[in-house]
């Protein structure tokens, strides 16, 4: 049987569970069912449960591993002369075999041998699915009838039901964590791959990147430097310029709007400055790269400065304009949770509001400032679609805005899309620099999320 | 006697004040100024991009025909065989016809050109359709070439020298010829619509891109939704107090500050390379956005439950529901507005959502519209990324007007969430 045929067939079947579990409870008690532990649907969840949810952990299982159990199986009985080859032949063989079991065409004329293991693949996989199909049916009905059976008046059908509810509960709340896991595992083991290769003070404080390793031992231009000192000072140009747009226009906007501006002001230009942050990034890179970049390389070759047509100002500047709605809102936050007692006191001493604000309120909001200030650099510094779209390829090392520099995250994506072998320190180049980049932005969401809550206690 | 005064007594306080209120007054009109101003900026750069966005897509939704009268010729067209014709020859002939003058390899290449490519199919499509037109001569609409396409709309001034622009001048002549006789005119681009990516930008749609997404979100949606509720009801109303759990809220918290492209590695790391999922499946890309919206929607689904009061809660225990029938039939529904609110606004941002996709090979040139969530696809926002790095002009309006049709579902989600936030939201 199919799988997915297999996995609503039970799906029915447990369904199947719930009425007759619930049936039999009211039937038990003649439909007295206040003689019930508890109500008749829970006896029918409990059914349902029970048959149900062994079969699918098992198909769940078999889903999971029977792959690799197969394609053991066939690697194992196939011909010496092929498994002599070494391990990446023999991947390629089973590569062949895949897409022989799939019908799919492979890439050079399958021999005999490898049709043969097809074929045992193929059969491992009826009889595999055969059997689980049997397995899951038995599992059903076996576990289904018993649970049936224990029904009665005194089972207490809801705490069992709601304990399976509550451990789903749990499980779902713990796949953040295996989110984490899996994105630490994924960059770190990639990586460590990668620092065998080059060394990590290589990496770290190399002055060329050049990704390009050589195929041929004469080949030109192919140095194969790692060195990602220009990416992180182009990357971090690039934050700054934006910094120096999204702070200051952030944090006006945001005292403005909650300091002084009427309801109706406010009513408009917060949606609005909202609708900044709703824009996609590739929306923001399609307008840099060509609408902005242009413009500034127009406004540059009348002023007779060169700017390069993919400049860190350009790219900046745009994610600039992207990162203002998150400064603005931060700051928002933490201008209203200053104490309005503050505010009464400066004015009782007779300050003008623009001197309660920066004399009172900012240096009270400071930390908290400080804190959305951190988050928004690490979205800066994570930003991908702008810089891919805006700035340049070039790795070059200079502090000029200017000038076309390229950023951690543009060589992730250039090294990762299009072909790739796993094996070459070009592709785990990438995995290198997100794990760069991860720490990096992990440690400023540490420190920002921190400050701020620790300033919110302060005046809660 | 009080001038006397004033002119012997040391200062008063009040005077000194007084002396400093020009000034004071001076700089709280500078500052207020200074907010008026950055709002402002923050509004014009919102302009300026809405601005040049729309100027330069709205032409995308039109696109350029020609008629051509065309002989089908039954020594060219086989109806026997209709999918073998030499449909573009017809084509090529009925534009010789119409300038018999034309001559030289190198001149019929250009007169070939003005019509798109996509215009021998179109014929073959109606042939096949109405077998009985070979031996016939027809009128047709074909799309125009796309460098046509943007000469006839105007964005290609005729006056600048023709070596510095793709159409040439014998090719206006002949767009001429054909304005004089009613045979070239704008229509609604429908082709933009409802085809897949293509080469050519009259015949390049974002309907392949659009389905994508759709199954993209959709994935996405099933997973993340009932995931991420599960998680927020267990954190907000089960959860012990211990360390572990405290973990799980770190984790969360700084999962959602975790740059997007980081979840990109992940699912070409464990996703694609480690289980073995396809690349450029919608399937895959719903996976990665549904980890990368997850802490979006606990986050809001978590303000939502809290929201209800606690009183709700006490008054179902206290006739007798458990904790769990508490939460799942009186507080869950009262929240359920707020968890709605804050799904469609992480929807929406997985929507507009590129760079984890790129990673997972969403970014391949597919022109088939996908049939499923295995199969290779691409979705709205990297399309306009790949039509963005295309040099014709004619994909740069249309990269335009994709952005403008994504805009337009993004602000279809976020006024459904402000409906259903303004409909159901209680204040207690």
């Amino acid at each position: 049987m199919q799988i997915d045929i297999l996995f609503i067939t039970l799906m029915l079947l447990s369904s199947a569970a719930f009425f007759i579990g619930r049936q039999r409870a009211s039937k038990i008690v003649q439909g007295q069912i206040q003689s019930l532990h508890s109500l008749p649907s829970f006896y029918g969840f409990f059914a349902a449960i029970w048959s149900g949810l062994p079969a699918i952990l098992l198909l769940a299982a078999w889903v999971v591993f029977e792959p690799a159990i197969i394609t053991n199986i066939v690697i194992a009985n196939l011909p010496e002369h092929i498994t002599s080859l070494g391990q990446s032949h023999v991947n390629l063989v089973v590569n062949d075999i895949h897409n022989l079991t799939l019908g799919n065409l492979t890439a050079t004329e399958p021999s005999a041998e490898i049709i043969a293991a097809a074929d045992q693949y193929k059969s491992l996989q009826a009889t595999s699915h055969m059997l689980l199909t049997i397995i899951s049916l038995l599992l059903v009905f076996g576990f289904g009838l018993v649970s049936v059976r224990k029904i009665h008046p005194q089972l207490r059908a809801r705490n069992v039901v709601e304990q399976v509810i509550k451990v789903f509960l749990f499980l779902c709340a713990c796949i953040a964590i295996l989110s984490t896991l899996g994105i630490v595992m994924s960059v770190l083991f990639e990586s460590i791959r990668f620092f065998k290769m080059i060394p990590i003070d290589d990496f770290l404080f190399g002055l060329t990147w050049s990704p390009q390793t050589a195929m041929r031992e004469d080949q030109v231009g192919s140095s194969g430097a790692f060195g990602a000192i220009p990416l992180f000072t182009g990357t971090l140009l690039i934050s700054f310029i934006a910094m120096m747009v999204a702070v200051p226009v952030g944090l006006m906007s945001a005292i403005y709007l909650s300091e002084y501006a009427s309801t109706k002001v406010r009513g408009i230009a917060k949606p609005l400055l909202e609708v900044l942050a709703g824009i996609p990034t590739v929306v923001y890179g399609f307008f840099a790269a060509l609408t902005v970049a242009p413009l500034l390389r127009g406004a540059g070759i009348s002023l007779g400065l060169d700017i390069a047509s993919e400049s860190a100002l350009a790219a900046g500047l745009v994610m600039g304009i992207m990162i203002i709605p998150l400064v603005s809102s931060l700051s928002d936050d933490v201008i209203n949770a200053v104490p309005q007692a503050m505010r009464d006191g400066a004015y009782g001493l007779g300050a003008t509001k623009s001197e309660t604000i920066r004399k009172v309120i900012f240096p009270a909001a400071l930390p908290g400032i400080v804190g959305g200030i951190l988050l928004a650099v690490s979205r800066a510094l994570g930003e991908t679609m702008i810089v891919v779209m805006a700035a340049g390829l070039a790795a070059n090392l200079t502090a000029n805005p200017l000038d076309a520099v390229t950023t951690v995250t543009v060589q992730i994506v250039t090294l990762l899309t299009g072909d790739q072998e796993f094996d070459s320190a070009k592709t785990l180049a990438a995995f290198a620099l997100g794990l760069v980049l991860f720490v990096i932005t992990l440690l400023l969401n540490v420190i920002a999320l921190r400050v701020v809550r620790k300033y919110r206690e302060q005046y809660e | 006697m009080n001038n006397q005064q004033a002119d012997t007594a040391p200062r008063r306080a009040i005077d000194v004040i007084n002396a400093g209120m020009d000034r004071r007054k001076r700089s709280e009109k500078r500052f207020q100024l200074l907010g008026k101003l950055s709002i402002a900026l923050a509004i014009g750069f919102l302009a300026m991009l809405l601005g040049s966005i729309v100027s330069k897509g709205y032409s995308a939704f039109q696109q350029t025909y020609v008629k051509l009268d065309v002989h089908l010729d039954a020594a060219k067209i086989d109806a026997e065989n209709l999918n073998k014709g030499n449909y573009s020859g017809v084509i090529k002939e009925s534009l010789r016809n119409m300038f018999p003058d034309v001559s030289g390899r190198r001149e019929k290449i250009k007169l070939y050109s003005l019509v798109s490519q996509s215009a021998a199919y179109q014929l073959q499509a109606k042939v096949i359709e109405e077998p009985g037109l070979i031996g016939q001569t027809i009128s047709i609409w074909v799309p125009a070439d796309d460098e046509v396409d943007v000469f006839f709309k105007g964005h290609i001034n005729r006056d600048i020298a023709e070596e510095d622009r793709r159409i040439k001048d014998n090719q206006i002549r002949w767009i001429d010829h054909f304005i004089e006789q009613n045979r070239i005119e704008k229509r609604f681009n429908t082709t933009f619509f409802n085809a897949g990516d293509s080469r050519n930008p009259e015949s390049a749609g974002i309907w392949g891109a659009v389905v994508g997404s759709f199954y993209t979100l959709m994935v996405t949606l099933l997973l993340s939704f009932p995931v991420g509720v599960a998680s927020a009801i267990y954190l907000e109303e089960f959860a012990p107090k211990n360390k572990f759990i405290d973990f799980i809220e770190v984790n969360i918290n700084n999962l959602a500050a975790v740059p997007s492209i980081i979840f990109g590695l992940l699912g070409l790391a464990i996703f694609i390379n480690f289980f073995g999922l396809p690349r450029s499946a919608s399937f895959v890309g719903g996976l990665v956005l549904t980890l990368m919206t997850l802490p979006t929607i606990i986050i809001s689904s978590r303000a939502a439950l809290k929201s209800v009061p606690p009183s709700i809660k006490q008054a179902a225990l206290g006739v007798g529901a458990s904790p769990m029938q508490a939460i799942f039939y009186h507080v869950l529904p009262l929240a359920m507005p707020g968890i709605l609110t804050g799904t469609i606004l992480g929807m929406a941002q997985a929507l507009g959502e590129s760079a984890p996709l790129l990673m997972i090979g969403m970014v391949a040139f597919i022109v088939d519209i996908p049939a499923g969530i295995f199969d290779p696809s691409t979705v709205l926002p990297v399309q306009i990324f790949l039509w963005a790095d295309s040099p014709e002009r004619a994909f740069l309006e249309r990269t335009s007007g994709a952005i403008m049709v994504l805009l337009g579902f993004l602000v279809l989600m976020n006024m459904v969430a402000v409906i259903l936030r303004k409909q159901f939201e209680r204040r207690w």
